[in-house]
């Protein structure tokens, strides 16, 4: 029997070769808002807890300002401590 | 001279009038001590992403301003002792964030579209 369909009994890898970068330091921004909820929301995931850097790709230093300002946002309210669904 | 920014939330239970009068009250705090009030931003009644003292809304107000380190002490007693404010953030504004304010006040973050707008 010919074989005209290919078989994989793992699913094959698809490279990404996408490399993460630091947002802040490709686009420049200096300072982060905590003002700013819409922007923040993409550093924490559902449940509100911040993202680790290994996912979103951020350096260091701007990593240490990400977590200060998602802080202070929930501290004053504009983020939750804790949720479900927020996205 | 430093430049601080407080937001201040207060209880949603106050009329309109008497909530403007709490907040005089803390910008003529500021003034009484040689504060220069740059900017005053209302963000009026705003739902809180989690209730705080039982209430799920909020009175926002935003003060920026330059003063003398002494002068936040003084503020903050008096925040704490108001039983109309639920809670409040005093942050000390660097470099960075003084320019972020200047060009958000220029409406420099809505310029951006116009001009991505002309680049088409």
């Amino acid at each position: 029997m010919a074989q005209d369909k290919i078989q994989y009994v793992t699913a094959p890898k698809v490279e990404d070769n996408r490399k993460k970068y630091c947002r802040f330091k490709k686009n420049g921004i200096k300072y982060i808002d905590y003002k700013d909820a819409n922007f923040l929301l993409k550093f924490i995931n559902d449940q509100g807890k911040i993202l680790p850097r290994r996912l979103t790709g951020t350096s260091l230093k701007y990593q240490r300002k990400v977590a200060q300002a998602v802080k202070r946002a929930r501290h004053i309210g504009v983020l939750p401590f804790v949720t479900d669904g927020l996205k | 001279m430093n430049q601080y920014e407080t937001t201040i939330i207060l209880t949603p239970l106050l009329s309109e009038e008497v909530a403007k009068e709490v907040i005089a009250k803390f910008s003529k705090l500021l003034t009484d001590n040689a504060a220069e009030i740059v900017m005053e931003d209302n963000w009026g009644l705003k739902k809180l992403a989690y209730p705080i003292q039982k209430k799920s809304t909020g009175y926002y107000h935003l003060t920026e301003y330059k003063c003398s380190g002494e002068v936040i002490g003084k503020l903050e007693v008096e925040l704490k002792r108001d039983e109309r404010v639920m809670r409040f953030l005093t942050i000390s504004l660097n470099k960075h964030a003084v320019a972020y304010n200047d060009k958000k006040r220029g409406g420099a973050f809505n310029k951006k579209k116009v001009t991505a707008e002309v680049a088409k």
